[in-house]
């Protein structure tokens, strides 16, 4: 009879002979045999038709296999339905869909890019007013915080990424909009109109306040993982700048920050990511109009609010199918961006233990 | 020259030889140690403004939630289904009950395969290829928005056979299976190898050591992680837009819209009533302290680390 393979081809270290000396030792009378000496002793004989769990280790480890393999599975599932189903649009509009600016559901044409425009603009909006705030967050956080203040601070940060965007808009609907009518904007305008960026009527919704909750919706990732990554950096290069008498401002430049510059690219592409994708915050505060505005006082739409608002409601298969189409851009974007980003992140952070965010 | 903080022109020497001591007093010397320190304080003034200037708003953004929710929270919110247009009174009990429902579902289905791929990833995977491939998809998975699952599942589920709370739970599912996955990874990792060993020493197979040794040891932070993605699907909105629709009465079966707590937030909220608003702040407050806890407790696993946790 063929020993049970006793070690899966996957795993090298052989798990099983162990327990053939262990059995061997208890049991002083058998015929003592090393395994590998070629022949078989009973008691190796005895553990082998009782069963050693090596089918029953293969099975478990094929389910596990199976459940890991259906992260794939799935990634692979949304991109098939999705593409099936904007099969129409893809085929009616093709590339121009992308680069049409025309959305009427009535006569049935479809094109996505005063969503794109509105994306876009709120995300790069938000990441500008986003990143040089977190960025002292991180720093504050990792080079000057006392010991004290950094777990509540880090605690808040946790928290309030974990705030459901809903939440966020509700706030944003009833706090932010008035504010932005009310006094933000006018004063915007007072002093910044010349810009030509706030002309138009102001409503409170718009491009402006959607970036603006975007920005306060993407501040503690981004500062959290920053923050990461900063305290990723061996201390041996923070003493090895300070050692040469730098200032501690030059520490952190010279030392932390050069070596973290990737990671932190990273996490501000973390942030873009989640910017593209956030939808109820920002379909309640953009006003969901359809154009590509001068003004950032001007309601916008964005490809995740088109969706919210519309898919629904929408009658008619190229509709549907344009929506679908919608969320397919979607889909890929955030998937680009996002594995451009892990990969930074996991480049500088490799090596040290992982945190769940 | 001012690329580098650290370089210092060579100060005026006069005739003595190059070894000499350098004079710390010349004028260039203070000069540029007062620039370097000035932008020394600057920078510290400005991290700890942008510190200040992000905690504060954040905070007060909390702290008004908790208020306006604990003020419009009463009991009626718990126990009544919305009230008609214009009447005052009325509650989400409905949604509240939805909402398990969709979750109790999702979780079904996602918890076990989520907690399966995270032991793979941490108890077979430990270094080889695939794992890596997985583990890196898991973590994009996590950055796709949550409407793309909701589109997906309207294809497949919606499309033909009407909105239904099993689709809004599919969506729910296909979010949770990545974060989860990441999360028991990282908590069996945390479970030291000595343990591990000693089961299997013992001649315990694999699959019982896994099982009885390593997920036993990690269960209080699985379990926390559970719950958070529990309590972060719980508050998502945009994939149950058009697969559980919503519902303004009580509905248990799958298979029909029913209504959820985030839905009916979002649904209330862009209403005109003042008295939807209040149902509203008051829903917010629901899940915001289901979150916190969740939070909290996960915060608390993974400090301490899984072995003081484990009885």
């Amino acid at each position: 009879m063929a020993l049970p393979q006793m070690t899966t081809e996957e795993d090298p270290k052989p798990v099983m002979q162990p327990i053939a000396v262990t059995a061997i030792a208890r049991e002083p009378g058998a015929v003592v045999q090393m395994p590998g000496d070629g022949g078989i002793s009973a008691i190796r004989r005895h553990l082998t038709e009782r069963g050693s769990g090596a089918v029953a280790d293969r099975i478990f480890m094929g389910l596990m296999l199976a459940c890991a393999l259906s992260i794939f599975a799935i990634v692979l599932f949304i991109l098939t339905v999705l593409v099936i189903r904007s099969k129409l649009s893809l085929a009616q509009f093709g590339f121009g869909f992308f680069v049409s600016s025309a959305w009427d559901p009535v006569s049935g044409d479809f094109g996505a890019l005063p969503f794109i425009f509105g994306t876009l603009m709120t995300s790069f909006l938000a990441l500008a007013m986003a990143v040089p705030l977190a960025l002292g967050v991180a720093i504050f956080l990792s080079e000057l915080c006392p010991e004290r203040l950094r777990a509540p601070i880090s605690f808040v940060t946790e928290l309030l990424a974990a705030i459901p965007s809903v939440v966020y808009g509700l706030w944003a609907f009833f706090v932010l909009v008035p504010i932005m009518r009310d006094q933000l904007g006018p004063w915007l305008y007072k002093y910044f109109g010349w810009t030509k960026l706030f002309d138009g009527y102001n409503f409170g919704v718009g491009l402006l306040t959607a970036s603006i909750i975007l920005a306060i919706m993407i501040l503690p990732i981004i500062s959290s993982i920053t923050r990461d990554i900063m305290l990723a950096v061996p201390t041996s290069q923070r003493e090895a700048v300070l050692a040469l008498g730098a200032t501690r401002w030059e520490m952190v430049r010279t030392g932390v920050l050069r070596n973290a510059r990737i990671g932190i690219v990273g996490a501000v592409i973390l942030g873009l990511g989640r910017a593209l994708g956030e939808t109820m915050a920002v379909t309640m505060v953009i006003g969901n109009h359809a154009e590509i505005a001068k003004s950032l006082f001007a309601p916008g739409n964005t490809l995740a609010s088109v969706i919210a608002t519309e898919f629904s409601e929408a009658t008619g298969d190229l509709y549907l199918s344009s929506l679908v189409e919608i969320g397919l851009a979607l889909f890929i974007v955030t998937v680009v961006v996002n594995a451009i980003a892990r990969g930074l992140v996991w480049a500088v952070t490799r090596g040290t233990p992982s945190r769940a965010h | 020259m001012s690329a580098n903080p650290l370089y210092t022109p060579p100060p005026v020497r006069g005739e003595g030889p190059l070894h000499a001591p350098l004079n710390m007093n010349s004028k260039w010397i203070r000069l540029n140690r007062a620039r370097r320190h000035a932008v020394n304080h600057g920078v510290t003034f400005l991290a700890i403004l942008s510190t200040v200037l992000v905690i504060a708003p954040l905070v007060a953004i909390l702290v008004y939630l908790l208020y306006m929710g604990a003020s419009s929270l009463n009991l009626a919110f718990f126990t009544k289904i919305p009230a008609p247009v214009g009447m005052p009174g009325g509650g989400m009990a409905n949604a509240i009950v939805g909402s398990g429902i969709i979750l109790a579902v999702a979780s079904a289905m996602g918890i076990p395969v989520g907690i399966a791929a995270g032991v793979y990833l941490a108890e077979f995977g430990r270094g080889k290829l695939l794992a890596g491939t997985v583990r890196f998809t898991a973590d994009v998975l996590n950055g796709v928005p949550s409407i793309v699952m909701g589109i997906a599942a309207w294809v497949v589920l919606v499309d033909r056979r009407g909105f239904s709370a099993l689709a809004g739970s599919v969506a729910l599912a296909i979010m949770m299976v990545p974060m989860i996955a990441r999360t028991t990874e990282e908590m069996l990792a945390t479970v030291p190898h000595a343990i591990r060993e000693a089961a299997l020493g013992l001649g315990v197979p694999k699959w019982r050591t896994v099982l009885s040794v390593s997920l036993k040891t990690a269960s209080p932070g699985i379990i926390t992680g559970c719950m958070l993605a529990f309590a972060r699907v719980a508050g998502e909105t945009a994939p149950l837009l058009f697969t559980a629709l919503g519902n303004q009465f009580w509905s248990f079966k799958l298979n029909q819209p029913i209504a959820a707590l985030p839905l009916q937030i979002y649904v209330y909220a862009i209403s005109p009533y003042d008295e939807w608003h209040r149902l509203a702040w008051a829903g917010s407050l629901v899940l915001i302290v289901m979150i916190m806890v969740a939070v909290t407790l996960v915060r608390i696993y993974a400090a301490r680390g899984v072995m003081k946790g484990a009885s």
